[in-house]
C-alpha cells in the first residue's frame, strides 16, 4: 500500500524535475543526475586533480634543479613521482574524458541524457574518495606508495610499507569507476542516437569515445586483478610474484602491461576524437577520410592488446617473442600516421582560421606526432634497451600525455565552453595561455631528450654533473608550465561567473554538428523530443 | 623580511652559480647517444641515427604540408575551402608507404637484435647480481667475488663538499673485464628488481630475484666504463652507478690472478684472527666505518631508521637486549623485509665490530663486545 503511495511521490517527483531547472545549493551538486553537471563535475575535479599532481612535479623539478639533495629526500621524491603518475593518469587525464563524454555524447548523439543516470552520479562520487585515500597515504607514517606508478613486484609487495593496502584500495575505487563510466557511454550510444544518426554519421568524438569505452571495459578489471594480486602477496601470503613460492615477479610486469598499454589509448583516442572535430570547424571543410579515420581508430584499439611487453624488453625475453613485440609495436605507427595525415588533408585547401581551439589542436598535431616518433624509435628493441628506463622515455611520454593528451583536453574546453556557457572567453586570457603553455612546455620535455640519450635514468632525485645544465633548463621550464596554469584557472573561473560576450547557437563559423543546433547556453534539459538526423 | 630577502638571495645564487660551475666540471655537453666501445653498441648507434633521420625526414615532409596550408590556405588571404573529403587512393598509399617504410627499418634492426640476444662462446663469464644499493660480482671462471658500492662522499651528496668529476658514477671496487674477449654476464638480484646498464656496451639487463638473464659484451679499447642501475629498486635507486674497467687480456689475467691470491690469504686470515679479542675502540672504529657503509642506507646514520619503512636500532629491543638474535639477524637477513644476509658481504671481524657498533652508539650503551669468534660460532652452529 505505502509502496504504491511513495511510486506516485516518486513520478511526480520525477515530472518536476524535467519541468524545471537545476536544484539550487550543494544538493544539486550531490544528488545530480544530469549529464551535463556530472560532467561539469568531471571537468572540475580533473582540473583541480591536474593541479594537485602539478604541484608535485614542481617538487620534483624544484629537487632536480641542480645536482646534490637539496629540498627532500629520496623516500619522498620516490612518494612524489609515484603519486605524481597516479594522479595524472587516473585523477587528471581519464576524469576530464570522462567529463567531456558526458557533456558531449548525448548533445552528439541527440540523447536527452546518458542512459544510466544514477550510475552516473555514483560513477562521479566514488572518485573524490579514492584520491582522498591515496593523497591522506602520504601523511602516514612511512609514507604513500614510493614504487613508481607501475608498482612492479617485488618493490610493491614485500618490500613496500604497510600503505600499500591504501594504494590498492584506491586503485580499486578508480577501477570501478572508469567501468561504470564506460558501461554509460556504451550503453547511451547503442540505445539512445537520435532517428537517422547512423553508426557512419556519429561524430567522431563519440566513436574514439565508443572503443575507448570497450578497451576500459576490457582493461580495467586486468588492473583490478594485478593489485589484488598484488594485495595478497602482501598481506596474505601467496606467491604471484615471489620465486622463492614458486611465483614470478616479471608476471606482475605482463600483467600490469596488459592493462597498462591499451590504458595509453585510453587516454589519447579521445584526443584524436577532439582533434577531428575542431580541424574541420576552422578549416571549413568537411574531415578527410572519416571513414578511415573510423578504422584506424578500431585497429589501433586491436593492436593495442598485443603489443603490451613493448615496455619489458630488458626483462629477458626469448629472441622471438621481442621480435614479435617490436615488429606489432611498430604497425601501430601506420594508423596513427593515416590520422596525422588525414588532419593535414582536412587543412589542406581549406579556409584556415586560428582560434584558440584550433590553435591547441594544432600544437597537439604537431607535438603528439613528435611524442610518435619517439615512440617508433623505442619501439627498435636493440635501441630501446639503451633508450628504457632513461628520461627519452619519460620525454617520449610526456609529449604523448601532456602536449597530446592535456593539449587536446585544453582545445576541448575552449572549444565547447562558449557553448556551455553561452559567453564567449576571455580571448587574451586564452591567448596568454596557449602561447606560454607552448613554449614552457617545450622547454620543460624537449631537452629531456637529451639528457635521457645521454644516460640520465628516469626515478632517481640526483644526478651526475653531465646532466646539470639540461635539467636547470627542464626544471625553469617545469615552473614555466606550472604558472601558466593559473592563468588558465583565471579564465575558466571567469567563464564560470558567466562573464564575456553572448555568442550564437553556432558559436563558431565552419562548426557542425547536433550540439551547435541548440541555444547557448545549452539549456538544462537538451533534446527531450529527439531531433531528426538527416 | 629579512628572512626572505636571505631566502631569495639564495635561491639566485643557486640558479646562477650552479650552471657556471657545472661548466667549468665538465665542459662538454653530451646530448645525444654515446656510439659506445664494441661492435654491437656501433650496430645500435647506427639504428638509432637512421631512425632518427627517418623520422626527420617524415616530420619535414608531414610539418612542411601543415604550415604551408597554414599559411596559404588561410581565410584571411581570401582562401576559400574546397571540399574533397575522401579518397581511396590517397588513403591506401599513406598506409603502403609506411609500411614498406617499416620494413626497411625492421630487418636491420631485427639482424641486431638477434645478435645481442646469443651469448654463447662466452670466455669470460661474471655472475651480476643486485641488491638494494650494490652490485655483487662473481667471476664464474675464478675463485673471486666481491661488491662493489657507491664511492661518492655523504658530504658531497648533501652539498657539503664540492662535487667530484665522476659524482655519482663512481664505485669502491669497479668490474674488471678483459678487452677482445666475448664476456658473458649472468644477472640476477637478492632482492627487488634491479637493471644492470652500460651505455658504452649497449648492456641493459633487468636483475629479476630468482631468476637468471644472460647479457654479454666484447670490448674493443681498454678504458673505463660507467652506468647506471636503471630500475626504480628502492629509496637509493639513484646511488648503485656501475663501473666496469676493460684491460688487455695479458693485464686482465694478472690482475685476475692476483685478486685470487688476495681473497685466497684474506679467508686464511680471518682463521688466524678468530683467536684474537679487539679491544673496545678498535671495534667501535671498525664498526662505525661498516656502519656507515653497509646499514646506514636503512637505519639512518643516527640509527633511527626511518619510521614507517625501516625500523629504528637506537634503543630497539634486538640492538640493546637479544644478542644472539641481533647476531642471526645481521648474519642471516630477514626474510620477508629489506633486511638483506650480511653474512656473505661482510668478514667475521666486521660483522662482530658492527653488532658492537650498534649495541653502543646512539645511547644504547650496552657494553656488550661481540668477538669475531662469537659470530663464527653463530655461524657453525658451534
Amino acid at each position: 500500500m505505502s509502496t504504491v503511495a511513495e511510486h506516485a511521490n516518486d513520478d511526480h517527483a520525477h515530472d518536476d524535475h524535467h519541468h524545471h531547472g537545476p536544484a539550487s545549493g550543494i544538493k544539486r551538486w550531490l544528488y545530480t543526475t544530469n549529464h551535463k553537471d556530472i560532467g561539469t563535475l568531471y571537468l572540475w575535479f580533473a582540473f583541480i586533480m591536474f593541479l594537485t599532481g602539478g604541484a608535485m612535479a614542481m617538487v620534483i623539478r624544484a629537487e632536480l634543479f641542480q645536482p646534490g639533495l637539496q629540498i627532500v629526500d629520496p623516500n619522498f621524491f620516490n612518494q612524489m613521482t609515484t603519486v605524481h603518475g597516479l594522479i595524472m593518469v587516473f585523477g587528471a587525464v581519464m576524469p576530464a574524458f570522462t567529463g567531456l563524454a558526458n557533456w558531449l555524447v548525448p548533445m552528439m548523439i541527440g540523447a536527452p541524457d546518458m542512459a544510466l543516470p544514477r550510475m552516473n552520479n555514483w560513477s562521479f562520487w566514488i572518485l573524490p574518495f579514492a584520491f582522498l585515500i591515496l593523497l591522506s597515504s602520504l601523511f602516514l607514517e612511512g609514507g604513500g606508495p614510493n614504487f613508481g606508478w607501475t608498482f612492479y613486484a617485488p618493490l610493491s609487495t614485500t618490500y613496500s610499507n604497510d600503505s600499500t593496502a591504501l594504494f590498492v584500495f584506491s586503485v580499486h575505487i578508480m577501477g570501478i569507476s572508469s567501468i561504470m563510466g564506460a558501461i554509460n557511454v556504451i550503453v547511451t550510444i547503442f540505445n539512445m542516437r537520435a532517428p537517422g544518426m547512423t553508426w557512419m554519421k556519429m561524430p567522431l568524438f563519440v566513436w574514439t569515445w565508443l572503443i575507448t569505452a570497450f578497451l576500459l571495459i576490457a582493461v580495467m578489471p586486468v588492473l583490478a586483478g594485478v593489485v589484488t594480486m598484488l594485495l595478497t602477496d602482501k598481506f596474505f601470503g601467496t606467491s604471484f610474484f615471489d620465486a622463492a613460492g614458486g611465483g614470478d615477479p616479471v608476471l606482475f610486469q605482463h600483467v600490469f602491461w596488459f592493462f597498462g598499454h591499451p590504458e595509453v589509448y585510453i587516454m589519447i583516442l579521445p584526443a584524436f576524437g577532439i582533434i577531428s572535430q575542431i580541424v574541420p570547424t576552422f578549416a571549413r571543410k568537411p574531415l578527410f577520410g572519416y571513414a578511415s579515420m573510423v578504422y584506424a581508430t578500431a585497429s589501433i584499439a586491436l593492436l593495442s592488446f598485443i603489443v603490451w611487453a613493448h615496455h619489458m624488453f630488458t626483462t629477458g625475453m626469448p629472441v622471438l617473442a621481442e621480435l614479435f613485440f617490436m615488429f606489432a609495436t611498430m604497425l601501430i605507427s601506420v594508423p596513427t600516421g593515416v590520422k596525422v595525415f588525414n588532419w593535414v588533408a582536412t587543412m589542406w585547401r581549406g579556409s584556415l582560421t586560428f582560434e584558440v581551439p584550433m590553435l591547441f589542436a594544432l600544437a597537439f598535431i604537431v607535438l603528439f606526432t613528435l611524442g610518435g616518433f619517439s615512440g617508433l624509435m623505442l619501439a627498435i628493441t636493440p635501441v630501446d634497451f639503451q633508450y628504457h628506463d632513461t628520461y627519452f622515455v619519460v620525454a617520449h611520454f610526456h609529449y604523448v600525455l601532456v602536449t597530446g593528451a592535456i593539449f587536446s583536453i585544453m582545445a576541448a574546453v575552449y572549444y565547447w565552453l562558449p557553448k556551455w556557457t553561452g559567453k564567449m572567453f576571455d580571448i587574451t586570457l586564452a591567448k596568454w595561455h596557449f602561447w606560454c603553455s607552448l613554449i614552457s612546455v617545450n622547454l620543460l620535455f624537449f631537452p629531456m631528450h637529451f639528457v635521457g640519450l645521454a644516460g640520465m635514468p628516469r626515478r632517481i632525485p640526483d644526478y651526475a654533473l653531465q646532466f646539470a645544465d639540461f635539467n636547470k633548463w627542464i626544471s625553469i621550464g617545469g615552473f614555466a608550465f606550472g604558472i601558466s596554469q593559473f592563468i588558465f584557472l583565471a579564465l575558466l573561473i571567469k567563464a564560470c561567473k558567466k562573464q564575456g560576450e553572448p555568442v550564437s547557437d553556432q558559436v563558431w563559423e565552419g562548426a557542425e554538428g547536433l550540439e551547435w543546433e541548440i541555444p547557448s547556453p545549452a539549456p538544462y534539459h537538451t533534446f527531450s523530443t529527439p531531433p531528426e538526423v538527416k | 623580511m629579512s628572512k626572505i630577502v636571505s631566502g631569495a638571495t639564495k635561491l639566485l645564487s643557486i640558479m646562477f652559480a650552479v650552471p657556471a660551475f657545472a661548466d667549468a666540471e665538465v665542459g662538454e655537453l653530451e646530448w645525444n647517444l654515446r656510439e659506445g666501445v664494441t661492435n654491437i653498441s656501433h650496430e645500435v648507434y647506427d639504428l638509432h641515427m637512421l631512425m632518427f633521420w627517418i623520422c626527420t625526414a617524415i616530420g619535414v615532409v608531414v610539418f612542411a604540408a601543415m604550415f604551408f596550408s597554414m599559411y596559404f590556405h588561410r581565410k584571411s588571404r581570401g582562401a576559400k575551402a574546397a571540399n574533397f573529403h575522401e579518397s581511396v587512393k590517397v588513403e591506401v598509399a599513406w598506409t603502403v608507404i609506411p609500411l614498406l617504410i617499416l620494413i626497411g627499418m625492421a630487418v636491420p634492426a631485427a639482424n641486431t637484435l638477434i645478435d645481442m640476444e646469443d651469448a654463447s662462446e662466452a670466455d669470460v663469464t661474471v655472475l651480476v647480481t643486485g641488491s638494494q644499493w650494490k652490485w655483487h660480482y662473481k667471476y664464474m671462471d675464478n675463485d673471486v667475488e666481491y661488491y662493489s658500492l657507491l664511492a661518492t662522499q655523504q658530504e658531497q651528496i648533501n652539498n657539503k663538499f664540492d662535487k667530484g668529476e665522476n659524482y655519482l658514477l663512481e664505485v669502491d671496487r669497479p668490474l674488471v673485464i678483459p678487452t677482445d674477449q666475448k664476456v658473458r654476464f649472468l644477472v640476477t638480484s637478492d632482492d627487488v628488481i634491479h637493471s644492470w646498464w652500460v651505455p658504452d656496451f649497449a648492456v641493459k639487463k633487468d636483475a629479476n630475484p630468482g631468476f637468471i638473464n644472460e647479457a654479454w659484451t666484447r670490448v674493443n679499447e681498454p678504458g673505463i666504463y660507467r652506468g647506471q642501475c636503471a630500475e626504480l629498486c628502492g629509496k637509493d635507486h639513484g646511488f648503485m652507478p656501475v663501473v666496469v674497467i676493460a684491460k688487455e687480456p695479458a693485464e686482465y689475467n694478472a690482475w685476475i690472478s692476483e685478486q685470487e691470491e688476495i681473497q685466497r690469504k684474506a679467508k686464511e686470515e680471518e682463521q688466524k684472527l678468530l683467536a684474537l679479542n679487539m679491544s673496545m675502540d678498535e671495534l667501535m672504529e671498525v664498526g662505525e666505518r661498516v656502519y656507515l657503509s653497509a646499514c646506514a642506507a636503512c637505519h639512518m646514520p643516527t640509527g633511527q631508521g626511518l619510521p614507517g619503512v625501516f625500523p629504528a636500532l637506537k634503543g630497539s629491543e634486538m640492538a640493546t637486549q637479544d644478542i644472539p638474535g641481533h647476531i642471526d639477524i645481521v648474519l642471516n637477513g630477514k626474510a620477508g623485509t629489506a633486511m638483506q644476509a650480511f653474512g656473505k658481504q661482510l668478514s667475521l671481524r666486521d660483522i662482530a665490530a658492527v653488532i658492537t657498533y650498534e649495541r653502543n652508539a646512539w645511547g644504547n650503551d650496552t657494553g656488550d663486545m661481540i668477538q669475531a669468534k662469537d659470530v663464527n660460532a653463530a655461524l657453525t652452529g658451534n
